[in-house]
């Protein structure tokens, strides 16, 4: 018969980082919402060269609101990772300002992005153009909606002192994700904003 | 030969462990389960419910063919019924019976007592149950799908199709495709992260690879059908021009959206039941697989060349001739690993002792079909003979003899094989040799034919046939062929519900086979392993006699982690104990979460916007119920058995 003895060497129960199964499901999701969005821009991309007349057929459009909201998006970013940083040294007691500012820099995104909705000239059922510009910029806007609200649910579970300074998985996949919403706007700016501008 | 474990824990340990994992008794524990195991036998169930109904609505379509200008189906009624006959056959059907073995064996092969998210698992289950209803809620009211399983746009815009039916398809495969990704999502992570320590990747049974790599394809595939569907969705329900031309959108958008995502899909319907034959049929030929490398090697290969193939579809949309050389000739180089693992089975036969049980002969008869279906798979990859074969007969004869033939054929042989083990009662052996025969001659009476049909010019998707196309003969052999076919499959299940309770015992290791879900007994218990076993190689049973094999696994030995319900994590390449894996009890959340989808799809069907607002609102809440913290928990000095 077997002897039962304990093991030496004592293994974390759950893990942080990439020791949880949380960061691998996190890696699974953000593969297939990336490639959401590469077949999003597929789509556009190939109504755009087959359009017959120019793209986007009313001239390049205008970066007067896009380029400071992308700014502003950006610096979001960065709120959450030094407030977070803030926390994980001990210098804020909870994590939940830093959570509620980036979630607030977020809902001003959505609101800038309602505005630059309603300043085009032509709407949703116009052409394919504009079938496809605000599917695109629609389908990030509602990971952006999405995001704000994930950090909203984290700021309140934060403001309970649920999670521990060190090695919330809750916060490492709050961050991830909205750095990735982050990221895909850069690459959906460039596609829709950028481009365009040197026809 | 590592020795079987359950005797050599003290009962009481045993109960304790047994306690801990068992699901609650009682309606409660029918909705809240996330033991694999149950979720595995549902996904097994549906799906051949699935499979049923998609045969039935075959049998429909053949008596209508049987003979020149019938008239049992109208035009409408016919296109409802072939395209609700594909889409449940691939979407319902062929995959979701390979997540059932999947969900049930791989925690067992893998020497782990769950999959990594066993709530997960649950919610893809009522996910794909739901949506299969509502796939199928068109048909009592004449709604259902009427655009063939891949839906060609213009036919399928709101002004050529304006009824329901093109709505529920679009609304139905993004429903459908949630289930998938989340399952896909949980298997990728599974394979991961909860092999049993020192199960590096080059011990995996091939079952394990198959589905591992469909499942990393379908998380990159899924989201191109998903996305298709939902313009069209947007198309026909707000006007918008993603495929009319008038808007200056494009058609062949649809298609390479489709294609994209269904050219790797048909993979994944075949790679994993390529990986049962790969581990079921070395052992009725008593010997290890020959070539595991190359066959792992080969699957994975398919897949990636699978992603650059989806034109082959489309050779006759007009496509500038260099881009269709280049997807000819990608489709043609997919050959060449399909043919490794084809010789990699013949070797094992060649090599091997063949003990003539069902499995075996309906592995060996899927080798048989497989190599007809990849000859006509090779004859449609060359663009010039595909123009003459698209859209007749000879293309609806490769599609079946490869889908049925290397998806069905090794189901049934796995049903045979690894029954014993899901039920602990052996199936009857007279009547599976039966079922077989029955099914192969069947088989090839029904799609054989079509071969030719289809080279006399008789298109497919038409609901009947002029006499004057002298097909009626053949068109005769192949409604009579598909039901002997049918009769072969009934004689299969009628064999499972009287083996259920008449069956011979089967015992832990009824086959004598080498891998690790044969070690526990059958059925296994809810804990699967005991102590969580140490593999040292491909076969932890059959060390002892294979001559080259120096590693002992352990299987008495190793850690038990009874401090509730734990298992253990390990490194992705090399398996090394790492972490250990609280893994959630019971929960309804699946269920409700499930339900709360159901609603929001639901209102998107009807445009009742409010149903959907307010079942948004719920999967809102069930997320945070769902994702609620938990208190943080220190590290654990494990207990072993050494």
């Amino acid at each position: 018969m077997p002897e039962i003895t304990t093991a030496s060497r004592a293994l974390p129960i759950g893990g942080t980082g990439r020791l949880t199964t949380g960061w691998w499901g996190m890696a699974c999701l953000l593969a297939t919402e990336g490639i959401l969005f590469a077949y999003l821009i597929f789509s556009y991309a190939y109504l755009g060269a087959q359009a017959p007349q120019g793209w986007p057929p009313g001239g390049p459009p205008s970066l007067k609101l896009a380029l400071p909201n992308t700014v502003l998006l950006l610096a979001s970013s960065l709120v959450l990772e030094v407030g977070h940083w803030r926390f994980r040294a001990r210098r804020e007691k909870t994590a939940m300002p830093a959570l509620l500012l980036t979630a607030a820099m977020g809902i001003v995104f959505i609101l800038v992005q309602l505005k630059e909705w309603t300043n085009k000239g032509f709407g949703f059922a116009t052409d394919a153009y504009s079938s496809s510009y605000f599917t695109l910029t629609g389908f990030h806007l509602a990971h952006v909606i999405a995001g704000v609200i994930a950090l909203v649910v984290l700021s309140v579970w934060a403001w309970q002192q649920r999670f521990p300074h060190e090695g919330s998985l809750h916060l490492m996949l709050g961050r991830i994700y909205w750095h990735f919403v982050d990221l895909v706007w850069l690459v959906v700016f460039t596609t829709v904003y950028l481009v365009p501008q040197h026809p | 030969m590592a020795t079987i474990a359950p005797e050599r824990l003290p009962a009481a340990e045993r109960e304790k462990l047994t306690a801990t994992w068992e699901t609650a008794p009682g309606l409660f524990g029918w909705f809240a389960s996330v033991d694999h195991k149950q979720i595995g036998i549902r996904y097994l169930v549906t799906s051949i419910v699935f499979l049923l109904l998609g045969g039935v609505e075959a049998l429909v379509m053949r008596v209508q063919l049987a003979q020149p200008m019938q008239r049992l189906l109208g035009p409408e009624q016919y296109d409802q019924l072939f395209s609700l006959h594909g889409v449940t056959m691939i979407f319902l059907y062929a995959l979701p019976v390979l997540s059932g073995f999947s969900n049930y064996l791989w925690p067992l092969m893998l020497g782990s007592r769950d999959m990594a998210f066993p709530r997960l698992n649950a919610l893809s289950y009522w996910l794909y149950l739901f949506s299969g209803l509502f796939l199928y809620v068109g048909l009592p009211l004449g709604q259902a799908p009427n655009g063939g399983w891949f839906n060609y746009v213009p036919y399928t815009n709101r002004q050529y199709d304006p009824g329901m039916n093109i709505d529920i398809y679009t609304l139905g495969l993004i429903f459908l495709g949630i289930s998938t990704v989340v399952g896909s999502a949980n298997f990728v992570v599974t394979l991961l992260r909860t092999r049993a320590p020192g199960m590096s990747i080059n011990r995996m049974p091939i079952l394990v690879w198959g589905t591992f790599t469909a499942s990393a394809a379908n998380l990159l595939a899924v989201p191109a059908v998903s996305l298709a569907c939902f313009m069209l969705w947007l198309d026909r329900s707000f006007g918008t021009h993603f495929f009319d031309v008038e808007g200056h959108g494009h058609p062949l958008l649809w298609q390479h959206l489709f294609w994209a995502f269904g050219h790797p899909w048909v993979y994944a319907l075949v790679l994993p039941s390529m990986g049962i034959v790969s581990d079921g049929l070395p052992v009725f030929c008593r010997r290890p697989l020959v070539g595991y490398t190359a066959v792992a090697l080969a699957t994975v290969t398919t897949m990636v060349i699978g992603f650059s193939v989806w034109v082959h579809h489309m050779f006759a949309t007009g496509l500038p001739a260099m881009a269709i050389s280049f997807f000819s000739a990608a489709s043609i180089i997919i050959a060449i690993p399909s043919a490794i693992s084809v010789f990699a089975w013949i070797a094992t036969i060649w090599t091997g002792r063949p003990v003539f049980k069902t499995p075996f002969l309906f592995f060996a008869g899927f080798i048989l079909l497989f190599v007809i279906g990849g000859v006509s798979g090779f004859m449609t990859a060359s663009a010039a003979f595909d123009w003459q074969l698209t859209d007749t007969y000879f293309v609806v004869a490769h599609l079946h003899y490869v889908l049925l033939g290397i998806n069905l054929f090794p189901v049934m042989g796995g049903i045979y094989y690894w029954f014993p083990k899901m039920s602990g009662r052996m199936m009857d052996e007279r009547l599976g040799r039966w079922s077989f025969w029955t099914m192969f001659v069947g088989f090839n009476l029904a799609f054989f034919p079509m071969h030719i049909v289809g080279l006399e010019g008789m298109p497919r998707r038409i609901y009947t046939y002029p006499a004057e196309l002298g097909v009626g003969g053949w068109n005769l052999l192949i409604t009579v062929g598909a039901f002997l076919f049918a009769a072969g499959i009934l004689m299969v299940l009628v064999n499972v519900l009287v083996s259920l309770s008449r069956g011979a015992e089967a015992g832990p290791n009824p086959w004598d086979a080498g891998t690790l879900e044969w070690s526990v007994s059958s059925p296994p218990p809810p804990q699967n392993f005991d102590i969580i076993p140490i593999v040292a190689s491909r076969h932890p049973l059959w060390e002892d006699r294979l001559e080259d094999v120096d590693e002992r696994s352990q299987l008495g030995r190793g850690y038990l982690l009874d401090r509730g319900r734990e298992t253990i994590g390990t490194t992705p390449m090399d398996a090394e104990p790492n972490v250990i894996l609280r893994m959630p009890g019971d929960s309804l959340l699946p269920l409700l979460l499930a339900i709360a989808v159901t609603f929001l799809f639901a209102g998107l069907l009807g445009h009742w916007w409010i149903v959907s607002g307010i079942a948004f609102a719920g999967v809102l809440a069930v997320l945070i119920a769902w994702f609620a913290p938990q208190p943080p928990v220190g590290d654990e000095k494990a207990r072993l058995y050494a």
